[in-house]
C-alpha cells in the first residue's frame, strides 16, 4: 500500500499551529505598533509611567465617604472612592431587589389599576437613559427641595431638604450590652425550638416551617428584650445655625444617585421577577392545592424553588448592572471611585495608570458579585437525576 | 352597563384587600396627577422665550403660589437639540439624508410586506401628527414630506415588487446608506464645505453614533463569537479574555479611556477627533455583547445540521459560513435589536468625551443664564424624545420575535 502523506500545506495540524502563529503574530505586530506609539508620545510629553504618584498629595477635598484631608495621599483618595462605590452597590442592591420584587409582583396582580401602575413605571423607566434620570432626580428634585430651614419633616424624623436626607442614627445605649446577652438566650431557645420542630415533623412524616418557628420565638424574645430594656438609642437630627446636626446625614448626590439607581434597576429586576413567576406552569399550583399543601407551603415548597431557578441568572447580571452603572455618579458629582480617579487624572497626568486602577476596580467587583451570585445559583439550580 | 360594573367588580373589588389596594392606588394617582397637571398644564408657560418663563415665574412666586412648567424652553431651543451647533445653511443636508432613508425605507415597504410596512405606515403617520405641531411654514413642509417620501415609493414598488432586482437594487441601497449619509454630513471637498464634527450634535449626533456603534460592532462581534467557539485554544483563550473583560468593566471607562488613553497609542500625526473616539468605544464596547448573543444563535443550532452538512461533503469555514451563520444570525436579531436599543440609551454617556448629545446639548442649555433653573421641562423632554424611540424599536423587536418564531422550536 503506498502511504501517500498528507502534503503539509493539507495537514490539519500544521494548518492548525499556523493559524494560530499567525493570530498570536499579527496580536504581537499591533501590540508593538502601540508600545512604540506610546513610548514616543511618552517622551515627547514627558510624562514618566509608574504608580509612584500615588503616594503623594492630593490637593483636593472629598465630601463624603471616610474621613480624607487634602493633605492626604492620591492612593488614599482612591481607596475613599472605591469606599463610596462600594457603599452605594450594596445599598443599591437590597433596596432594588425589594422594589424589584414588589413591581414584579404588582405586575402580576389581580387588580387592574395596580397592574397598570405597575406596568407604566416600568416601561418609561428602562426605555430612558439611566444618565437623564440620575441627572433628573438631582437637578429637578433632590435640588428643587426647600433650604434647609423650611425642610420637609416626614414622619419619623425623617427631614428632607436641599442639603438631602437627614435621617436618625440609632446608636447602643448603656444596656446594649444586656441586650446581647438576652439575644444569645433567644438564639438558644430558637435553636432548641428548630431541632424539636424538626424532629415531630420527620417523626409525623409531614412537611412544615421549622424556620418560621425558630424565627418567631427568637424574634419574640429580642423584641420583648428590647421593649423592657431599651437598648438602642436614636440620635435625631436637630436643626442647627446652617444645617442639620447628628443623626445620619445623606447628601443630596448620595440620596440621588442611589435613588436613581435603585428605581432603574429595580424596573429591570420587576422584569425579572415577573418571567421567574411566570415560567413556573400553572399545573404545578393546581397539583399542589390539590395535594392538599396550605397557599404559604405552596408559595415555598414548590413556586419559589422553580422561579428562583429562572430568575437567579437574570437577577446577576442586573446586579452586575447596577455595580458597574454606578460609576454614573459622575453625572452628579458623587465622588465614587471613577469620579475620584477622574479628579486624580486631572490634577496628576497620569491617565493610563488610573485607568487601569479604575478597569482592574470594576473588574474585581464584578468577579467577586458573580462568584457570589453563582455560588448561591449552584444552591438553587435543578439537580438532574 | 351590567358588562361595566362586573368588570369593576372582578378587576377592582374582587376582595378586601383589592378594594384596598384601588383605594391606595386611586390616591397615589390622584396626588401625582393634580401636581401635575397644575404644574405641566394649567399653569406652565408654552411659548415666548425665557424672559416669559422668568416673568410667570417671578409673578407666582411674589404671589406665593406654585409655579407652572416652562414648557417654551423646548421650541426655543428645538435646533440645537436636534441638530446641535450644525451650520444654519448647511441643515438641508440632514434633511437629505432624512429623506433617502425614508424613501429606502418606503421602497422596502413596498418590496416586502408585514412589518417593514407597518412601521413605514406607523412613521409616516407619526410625521404628519408633528407636523401639526407650531413650526415655521418651511419646517411643516419638511416634516409632513417625510410622509409623502416614505408613501410614494410604497406605492411605485408595490407594482414593481416582483422583479427580483429590484430587490438587489433595495437591499444595496441599505449597504450604502450609512456611507452616503456620513459623507453628505461631513461634506467632501470641493463640492460640499466640510463641516467638523465638532459641530454636530444634538439627536443627529446621537443617531448617528448608535448606528456607527451597532453597524461597526457588528462584525467584530461575530467573529469574537465564533472565536469564542473556536478548536484553536490561542484564539479561543483570546475571545474569552476580551469578552469577559469588556462586560466585567462600565461603559464610561471604556469612553473615558479611548478619549484619553487612545491617542497615546497612536502615532502623533494621526489625529482622531472626539467623536471617532467615541465611536471607537461604542465598537470596542458593544462587540464583547453582540458576541455573547451571537454566541447563544451558535450554541442553539442543532448537532445535526452540522453533521448533515458534514455528510454532504462541506467542511470547515464552508460549514461555519453556509449553514451555522445564517441560522444563528437570523435567531439573534431581536436580540440584537436589544442591544441596539441599549446602546441608543448609552449614548449619552458621551459626556465624558466633551460630545453634545441630546442629553448633553440640552445639559449645556441648561447651564445658560437665561434657561437657569428649568432643569425639570427640559429633562422631562429628552427623557420623552428617548422614550418614544426606545419604546417604539422595542415593541418592532418584539413583534419581529414572534414572526421569526425564535423560542418556539
Amino acid at each position: 500500500m503506498a502511504s501517500a502523506r498528507t502534503p503539509l500545506w493539507r495537514d490539519i495540524r500544521v494548518l492548525r499551529w499556523g493559524a494560530q502563529g499567525l493570530f498570536v503574530l499579527i496580536l504581537v505586530l499591533i501590540a508593538n505598533w502601540f508600545y512604540t506609539n506610546l513610548q514616543i508620545n511618552l517622551a515627547r510629553t514627558g510624562i514618566r509611567l509608574g504608580f509612584d504618584f500615588l503616594g503623594s498629595t492630593a490637593g483636593f477635598g472629598i465630601a463624603e465617604g471616610p474621613p480624607f484631608q487634602p493633605t492626604d495621599s492620591y492612593g488614599r483618595a482612591f481607596w475613599v472612592g472605591v469606599v463610596n462605590t462600594l457603599r452605594v452597590i450594596g445599598i443599591g442592591i437590597l433596596l432594588a431587589t425589594v422594589l424589584g420584587l414588589v413591581g414584579g409582583i404588582a405586575r402580576l396582580s389581580s387588580n387592574w389599576l395596580v397592574r397598570q401602575i405597575a406596568s407604566v413605571y416600568i416601561e418609561t423607566i428602562r426605555n430612558t437613559p439611566l444618565v437623564v434620570q440620575l441627572f433628573f432626580w438631582y437637578t429637578a428634585v433632590f435640588l428643587k427641595l426647600p433650604r434647609v430651614a423650611e425642610s420637609i419633616e416626614l414622619p419619623g424624623g425623617i427631614y428632607l431638604s436641599q442639603r438631602g436626607l437627614a435621617l436618625p442614627r440609632p446608636y447602643p445605649a448603656e444596656s446594649f450590652t444586656l441586650w446581647g446577652i438576652v439575644l444569645i438566650v433567644g438564639a438558644v431557645c430558637a435553636l432548641g425550638v428548630y431541632l424539636w420542630r424538626r424532629l415531630s415533623l420527620a417523626r409525623a412524616q409531614r412537611v412544615g416551617s421549622p424556620g418560621l418557628w425558630a424565627l418567631g420565638v427568637f424574634t419574640t424574645i429580642a423584641a420583648l428584650g428590647g421593649g423592657v430594656l431599651r437598648p438602642i438609642a436614636w440620635e435625631v437630627p436637630v436643626l442647627g445655625t446652617f444645617n442639620f446636626e447628628g443623626g445620619w446625614q445623606l447628601s443630596p448626590e448620595f440620596a440621588a444617585l442611589l435613588f436613581g439607581l435603585v428605581v432603574y434597576t429595580g424596573a429591570f429586576i420587576a422584569e425579572v421577577v415577573r418571567a421567574g413567576i411566570l415560567s413556573v406552569p400553572k399545573g404545578q399550583t393546581e397539583a399542589a392545592r390539590a395535594l392538599g399543601l396550605p397557599p404559604i407551603l405552596v408559595l415555598r415548597l414548590v413556586v419559589l424553588p422553580q422561579a428562583l431557578r429562572v430568575i437567579v441568572p437574570p437577577l446577576t447580571s442586573q446586579y452586575l448592572n447596577l455595580a458597574k452603572n454606578s460609576s454614573l455618579a459622575v453625572a452628579v458629582g458623587y465622588p465614587d471611585l471613577f469620579n475620584v480617579a477622574n479628579t486624580i487624572i486631572n490634577q496628576s497626568g497620569h491617565a493610563l495608570e488610573m485607568i487601569l486602577l479604575i478597569m482592574v476596580s470594576y473588574l474585581s467587583i464584578s468577579l467577586m458579585t458573580s462568584a457570589f451570585m453563582n455560588w448561591y445559583n449552584r444552591r438553587v439550580r435543578l439537580v438532574e437525576r | 352597563m351590567r358588562k361595566i360594573s362586573r368588570w369593576v367588580r372582578e378587576n377592582l373589588f374582587s376582595s378586601w384587600y383589592n378594594t384596598l389596594l384601588t383605594a391606595a392606588s386611586l390616591w397615589l394617582l390622584w396626588v401625582v396627577f393634580s401636581g401635575l397637571f397644575q404644574w405641566a398644564v394649567r399653569d406652565a408657560v408654552w411659548s415666548g422665550g425665557s424672559a416669559a418663563c422668568q416673568q410667570a415665574r417671578q409673578l407666582a412666586q411674589s404671589e406665593g403660589r406654585p409655579w407652572g412648567a416652562c414648557w417654551a424652553i423646548i421650541p426655543a431651543n428645538i435646533k440645537l437639540l436636534m441638530a446641535g451647533t450644525y451650520p444654519p445653511g448647511e441643515l438641508w443636508r440632514l434633511w437629505v439624508s432624512v429623506y433617502l432613508a425614508a424613501l429606502l425605507l418606503g421602497a422596502s415597504a413596498g418590496v416586502w410586506k408585514g412589518l417593514l410596512r407597518e412601521t413605514a405606515i406607523a412613521i409616516g403617520a407619526g410625521a404628519v401628527v408633528l407636523a401639526l405641531l407650531p413650526w415655521s411654514t418651511a419646517e411643516r413642509l419638511w416634516i409632513g414630506g417625510i410622509a409623502l417620501a416614505l408613501f410614494v415609493p410604497m406605492a411605485i414598488f408595490w407594482k414593481a415588487r416582483l422583479f427580483r432586482a429590484i430587490r438587489w437594487a433595495v437591499g444595496v441601497g441599505w449597504l450604502l446608506l450609512p456611507v452616503i449619509v456620513l459623507v453628505l454630513i461631513s461634506g467632501f471637498s470641493p463640492w460640499l464645505p466640510r463641516v467638523e464634527t465638532t459641530q454636530w450634535g444634538g439627536l443627529m449626533l446621537t443617531v448617528i453614533l448608535a448606528v456607527v456603534g451597532i453597524v461597526a460592532s457588528f462584525p467584530l462581534g461575530v467573529l469574537l463569537a465564533l472565536g469564542r467557539q473556536s478548536e484553536l485554544p490561542l484564539i479561543r483563550w483570546f475571545s474569552i479574555l476580551y469578552i469577559e473583560v469588556v462586560r466585567g468593566v462600565p461603559l464610561v471607562t471604556v469612553i473615558f479611556m479611548a478619549s484619553l488613553v487612545l491617542p497615546l497609542f497612536l502615532p502623533g500625526n494621526l489625529r482622531i477627533d472626539q467623536a471617532l473616539r467615541a465611536m471607537v468605544a461604542f465598537t470596542l464596547f458593544t462587540a464583547a455583547y453582540i458576541a455573547e448573543n451571537v454566541r447563544g444563535g451558535l450554541q442553539a443550532i442543532p448537532r445535526g445540521q452540522i453533521e448533515a452538512a458534514r455528510a454532504l461533503g462541506l467542511h470547515g469555514w464552508l460549514i461555519t459560513l453556509f449553514i451555522v451563520l445564517p441560522q444563528a444570525l437570523r435567531a439573534v436579531i431581536p436580540a440584537n435589536v436589544g442591544q441596539f436599543i441599549s446602546l441608543f440609551k448609552d449614548t449619552s454617556l458621551v459626556f465624558v468625551a466633551a460630545l453634545l448629545d441630546l442629553f448633553n446639548m440640552g445639559r449645556s442649555i441648561l447651564a445658560n443664564p437665561d434657561w437657569l433653573g428649568f432643569d425639570g421641562e427640559m429633562l422631562l423632554f429628552i427623557a420623552f424624545v428617548y422614550f418614544i424611540c426606545t419604546y417604539s424599536m422595542a415593541h418592532l423587536s418584539h413583534r419581529l420575535e414572534r414572526i421569526l418564531g425564535v423560542g418556539e422550536r
